[in-house]
């Protein structure tokens, strides 16, 4: 009998410590990211934003609260891979928030799986305008293209007066050019021309020459953030199409903080709308660089998605020091609707209650050298806080 | 008409520019995998490893542009003849699915140590300033990197067919070529040959990828991505030629720049279906030797 009693009251402990780990409560983050593939520098960003907030930041959680990290690699613009190493994160490693995601096909393979598992995403990257709406346990802290490249269409009808649109022919760019000729044309600028370039495209030069032949006053450029936008700024270049006064425009992903070192000087001069730049000089962002470098090397500057994956789990602390550790997911949505950061990197930043999308700041600036080094400068602030442009447009339908 | 004149000629330019740098980083490839029968799939690895020798040397050690390529040249063709005594050499006489599945281990191991050593950012060609910008000629301006690349591309094919033709390095080359059996009974010595001409291939690649970095990005994944563009090119071209793949790189460069000048909305496709129809028509390429 008394043994009996004995592992009786062993099985009792053994299944009360399952059932209560430890004091501490742990709550379980999984982070999907490109990790290797075409996209690995991108995913990398992402992956270095996230664990320098949680390293730096651990004293935003209220106490006894742990968090834990599980990265899965999606290898790129994968829908299925994505779809499945969330599926695992969910099943498997019983995560409660989702995050991540440079890829606008990956985060719409998992929006269907956060509705059915009631675990909800928040996206630090993929910008799809309709991605967030595909389920109501997502929500956005990044931006849209329609964000940067709409009221650049508006700044630069006043300008130009005849544009060239040209940008990476997978939907992102079909959204950036659309938004863009909108605010051109509504602000009476004529485009003379528009081209949609192949994604996996080695050499620029020929497109290039098309668009000078056509001698517009502006070009407006979309090219994922990466070596496509080097290579069209450098084919620019080589072009001497600064010479023949056509000038560089385009969203923010042409002249990344990270990759603009690597363009060299055929990006001195170019336009960009966008709501980050590492040179911008809110007191914030200063801490926020610094201390990125101090991590990860003086010669590397965050781009938007180190801030997109920083503001994402910025957006999951909130969420747990609201609840106190104990994440429910309907609630954590409410949390997540109201998300408001006055001090992100990019400035003041919330997401949209009625839609769950990102509300932005958008700041005007030019490529400069700074202390001998390019930097995206910023000349003015376009909007403090603008909502996703294609949403509002539908509503006025 | 002026106006069509003066398109016509940028597009031929740029045309034979990107010609000549995927008929140079595609070359070795023809001569091992033609030559020595050696499914190569981590040809693109030689091309990274020069370009990223390049934009080293270039960038950390301030060593001349000229300087820089020759090592390119070297370094790579140096560091493929380890390789091939070490792993290549024990799977000639493998089945083309070994070798293709040793080969494509290869290009993952390359690109975890390429992430490793260089991150995953692109590497930026710091090019010397008498090679930037654009220069005028008939009228148009052209950018001096592709005129250079064009007129030392030129040279190295030179080089290379002299090399083959008039040499007796390239009549061995050519007698193995043909029969490897009988070049071996005659005497000649078939494993140096095979290490020397793997070498010079791999360096013709290191050679190429740092000649095309400026154009094509030097990163981690360049093997993988790039792998497609070689891989036609040597098969339009034929295998075991130096001639087929050279037609086949600038019938490829001229015909994708002119279709992304006057129709972009075909630039996507235009290298595919070419190639689908080429081989259909003669599926052992161009020039091939072997069906």
């Amino acid at each position: 009998m008394k043994i009996t009693a004995s592992i009786c009251m062993t099985f009792a402990a053994a299944a009360f410590a399952c059932a209560f780990p430890a004091a501490a409560q742990t709550v379980k983050i999984g982070l999907i990211s490109s990790y290797s593939g075409p996209g690995a520098a991108q995913g990398d960003q992402i992956d270095k934003g996230a664990k320098l907030y949680m390293k730096l930041n651990a004293d935003k959680l209220p106490a006894g609260v742990k968090v834990e990290l599980i990265t899965r690699d999606d290898t790129g613009a994968n829908g299925d891979v994505a779809k499945r190493v969330a599926q695992e994160l969910i099943v498997r490693d019983k995560v409660q928030i989702l995050t991540g995601v440079v890829w606008t096909p990956n985060m719409a393979a998992i929006a269907p799986l956060t509705a059915e598992a009631k675990v909800p995403f928040i996206s630090a990257n993929a910008a799809g305008a309709k991605v967030v709406g595909m389920s109501p346990y997502v929500a956005r802290v990044s931006f849209t293209l329609c964000q940067s490249a709409y009221p650049l269409g508006q700044w630069a009808s006043k300008k130009y007066k005849r544009a060239y649109s040209a940008v990476s022919d997978f939907a992102p760019g079909h959204e950036a050019e659309g938004c863009f000729i909108r605010g051109f044309k509504e602000g009476g600028g004529e485009i003379i021309g528009s081209v949609r370039i192949p994604l996996a495209n080695p050499d620029f030069v020929p497109f290039m020459q098309r668009i000078k032949d056509a001698k517009p006053d502006a070009l407006f450029a979309f090219n994922p953030a990466g070596k496509q936008a080097t290579a069209m700024m450098k084919a620019y270049g080589d072009l001497g199409m600064d010479k023949a006064n056509i000038k560089y425009l385009g969203t923010g992903d042409i002249t990344t903080d990270e990759e603009l070192q690597g363009m060299g000087d055929a990006a001195l001069g170019v336009i960009t709308v966008h709501h980050y730049s590492a040179a911008g000089d809110r007191p914030a962002n200063k801490a926020f660089v610094a201390a990125y470098k101090k991590e990860y090397g003086a010669d590397l500057n965050p781009g938007f998605m180190v801030v997109g994956a920083w503001d994402a789990m910025d957006a999951i602390y909130a969420a747990i020091r609201a609840q106190g550790g104990k994440i429910d997911p309907d609630k954590t949505m409410e949390i997540l609707k109201n998300y408001k950061n006055a001090n992100s990197p990019r400035g003041a930043m919330s997401i949209d209650p009625e839609t769950r999308d990102v509300i932005n700041p958008e700041y005007l600036r030019e490529v400069r050298k700074v202390g001998g080094k390019l930097a995206n400068v910023e000349l003015e602030t376009i909007t403090t806080a603008i909502k996703d442009p294609l949403k509002e447009f539908e509503k006025k339908k | 008409m002026d106006a069509f004149l003066s398109s016509l000629i940028s597009v031929a330019f740029h045309g034979i520019a990107y010609g000549m740098i995927l008929y140079v980083i595609s070359v070795g490839l023809s001569v091992t995998m033609g030559m020595m029968g050696f499914t190569n799939l981590a040809h693109g690895v030689f091309a990274m490893a020069g370009g990223y020798i390049l934009v080293s040397f270039l960038a950390r050690f301030h060593l001349p542009f000229p300087l820089a390529l020759a090592l390119s040249f070297l370094l790579v063709a140096a560091a493929s003849v380890i390789l091939e005594r070490l792993l290549y050499s024990r799977l000639y006489g493998a089945s083309e699915l070994e070798q293709v599945l040793f080969t494509i281990g290869l290009i993952f191991m390359s690109v975890a140590v390429a992430r490793l050593i260089f991150g995953t950012l692109q590497q930026p060609v710091l090019l010397p300033d008498y090679l930037k910008g654009p220069i005028v000629m008939l009228g148009r301006e052209f950018p001096v990197y592709r005129v250079f690349l064009i007129v030392f591309s030129a040279a190295i094919i030179a080089g290379l067919w002299l090399g083959v033709e008039r040499t007796l390095w390239g009549a061995m080359v050519r007698a193995a070529v043909d029969n490897r059996a009988m070049a071996q009974s005659v005497g000649i010595n078939t494993k140096r040959l095979f290490t020397i001409t793997f070498a010079v291939g791999s360096g013709l690649a290191g050679l190429g990828g740092a000649l095309g970095a400026e154009i094509v990005a030097i990163q981690p994944t360049y093997p993988f991505e790039q792998l497609v563009y070689f891989l036609i090119v040597v098969s339009v071209g034929g295998l075991g030629s130096l001639r087929g793949p050279f037609v086949a790189a600038l019938l490829i460069g001229i015909t994708d720049t002119a279709c992304k000048y006057w129709v972009p909305q075909f630039g996507a496709f235009f290298i595919y279906t070419a190639t689908i129809a080429l081989l259909l028509w003669r599926p052992a390429g161009l020039f091939g030797k072997r069906t």
